[in-house]
């Protein structure tokens, strides 16, 4: 009876979550408009979300193309097919991996560091502090982050396909003998700009907006104590990693099934 | 004891208010009047729920039953503008200071008037300076907050809630783990803010001496009720227990040392679970579950 009892507290307790959240989003879109009034908010959250994730980024995105790089010239040499590698890595990091991995790590290391942040903030009464002081920490702290989050998903996830083929391009032509000019060419040759690229923008924006949207939450509604952050942030990171999976498997669904 | 004659002078109005926690009743029909122009603390032992009063004057918090009116509105029935408004003519100094920790001490104190004036950037720096001097900070100005120590974080915050020239001011515990030295000076500036500036100010504190001195009327609160009230003199005086063992200091009487439990010999000799168990009693995970609904 016990396990009934907690199955449907936990159910209730779950869709209550999601109604906070929901409304915490309405209200944070709204706050938008007055971001754009301030452009100072955005630029300093571009630097911390954004231009601070270019490192980590960068380095991942030339690992994942140097091993796509040798799976794939394994693989395509068993059919003798090594000069469609660049089609191969391109689109592999195009379509999947940059927006995947860029999101998996933007919500690793800008997530929960949103999360952790806004989570000390209510700790400490800042947020308390500025509602008493008649500012909306709505608009003031959380809108300028999302928007900040939302607008530097895409172009990381574009920077980690960048560096990702020349990666793949390092070790094909460099390091295992691929044609450089077949490796350009067969890329620029079936890699379709609106089916390819644009897909790939389109998921990285849905990620972006997802993750930014759940640290931000999470940090909004977590029990302002040391735990009770620390708690927050793990959720971050958990239910970025569920969302961005499943949302991928969704959109893959949707915009390549009929391919 | 909720028989305080309303004033015609009154700031804010606190009327048959009731408010809980889960189950946990924190105000139990309580009526309070805080009078335009004084010093007013709500004393009462830790966990009486004073701070929650505040959160409840400030709007932040919505009550069960009754109401509370601010300059003559009620707080809960405003719409977000006004309420808004409202805000900007009170200020609050929070028991941590709430200081924005990304900022200067400097640009902390200019935020409200940045965010609700147009005025120049000159007008700013000479008002926050003025601000900073009243604190006695003004050489503090280009310092962190994590630079502070916890009085002087509590002065800049005083500093950045007098920022808009507000009507009344809310403190939260301002003497908590003060050294000597900064509670005297915290004393004597709250005092000095609500005579030279024509302030109202509203107190939450339970250390008994500091308060006293400088409250013109106290209300003492237990267990959601209101259980002494007068100016420091009479509550000095008063012939309730429960008010003597407060202002006494007293370890037991009518408000008990101990959190209510089973016999003492009875909880010794039966071990209910093994130290390291790892399932939570039952009660804990209930009070998990309404943590998190």
């Amino acid at each position: 009876m016990e396990f009934f009892q907690n199955l449907g507290a936990s159910t209730r307790s779950s869709f209550t979550k999601l109604g906070r959240g929901s409304y915490f989003l309405v209200h944070l879109l709204a706050g938008i408009s007055s971001v754009l009034v301030r452009p100072h908010l955005l630029l300093k959250q571009l630097h911390s979300v954004g231009v601070l994730s270019f490192l980590i980024i960068s380095i991942s995105g030339l690992f994942v193309g140097m091993v796509l790089g040798l799976q794939g010239f394994y693989i395509l040499s068993r059919f003798g097919a090594e000069e469609t590698l660049g089609v191969m890595v391109a689109a592999s990091l195009v379509r999947e991996l940059g927006p995947v991995v860029t999101a998996l790590l933007f919500a690793g290391r800008a997530g929960s560091a949103l999360t952790a942040e806004i989570g000390l903030m209510k700790a400490t009464e800042q947020l308390s502090g500025m509602e008493m002081m008649a500012i909306d920490p709505i608009k003031r702290i959380i809108s300028p982050r999302f928007l900040a989050g939302f607008l530097s998903m895409p172009l990381l996830a574009a920077l980690f396909s960048c560096v990702g083929i020349i990666g793949g391009q390092l070790v094909g032509t460099g390091l295992l003998g691929v044609d450089d000019g077949a490796y350009w060419s067969q890329m620029q040759a079936n890699l379709d700009f609106q089916g390819d690229i644009i897909n790939g923008v389109i998921k990285s924006i849905v990620f972006g907006f997802v993750t930014s949207w759940i640290a931000l939450f999470e940090g909004y509604d977590s029990i302002p104590t040391a735990e009770g952050v620390s708690r927050a942030t793990t959720r971050t990171v958990v239910n970025s990693a569920f969302s961005i999976l499943g949302l991928d498997f969704i959109l893959t669904a949707l915009m390549f099934g009929d391919n | 004891m909720d028989n305080h004659v309303p004033t015609q002078d009154s700031i804010v109005t606190v009327h048959n208010l009731t408010f809980s926690r889960g189950e946990k009743k924190i105000f139990d029909d309580i009526s309070l009047e805080f009078e335009r122009g004084k010093v007013t603390a709500i004393m009462g032992p830790s966990g009486t729920g004073k701070t929650t009063l505040l959160k409840l004057i400030g709007g932040q918090l919505f009550p069960d039953h009754g109401s509370i009116m601010v300059s003559g509105r009620n707080i809960h029935h405003l719409k977000h503008d006004d309420l808004y408004a409202l805000r900007k003519r009170m200020g609050m100094l929070f028991q941590s200071g709430a200081l924005l920790t990304d900022m200067s001490v400097f640009e902390n104190v200019a935020y409200p008037l940045r965010e609700h004036t147009q005025l120049p950037e000159s007008m700013i720096r000479t008002l926050v300076l003025m601000k900073l001097e009243a604190v006695g900070l003004r050489g503090a100005r280009n310092l962190m907050p994590n630079e502070l120590s916890g009085g002087m974080a509590r002065r800049v915050a005083l500093a950045r809630a007098i920022a808009l020239d507000p009507m009344m001011i809310l403190y939260d515990e301002p003497f908590t783990g003060q050294d000597p030295i900064s509670m005297g000076a915290l004393v004597h500036l709250i005092k000095a803010l609500n005579t030279t500036l024509g302030l109202t100010s509203i107190i939450v504190s339970h250390d008994v001496h500091e308060t006293a001195a400088i409250a013109d009327y106290i209300y003492v609160l237990s267990e959601g009720k209101v259980i002494g009230q007068g100016t420091p003199k009479e509550i000095f005086d008063s012939p309730s227990l429960w008010v003597q063992q407060f202002m006494n200091g007293a370890a037991d009487g009518p408000v008990h040392f101990h959190y209510p439990a089973k016999n003492y010999m009875e909880d010794l000799l039966h071990s209910e679970k093994p130290i390291f168990s790892r399932q939570r009693p039952p009660s804990d995970r209930t009070s998990k579950r309404k943590r998190y609904s």
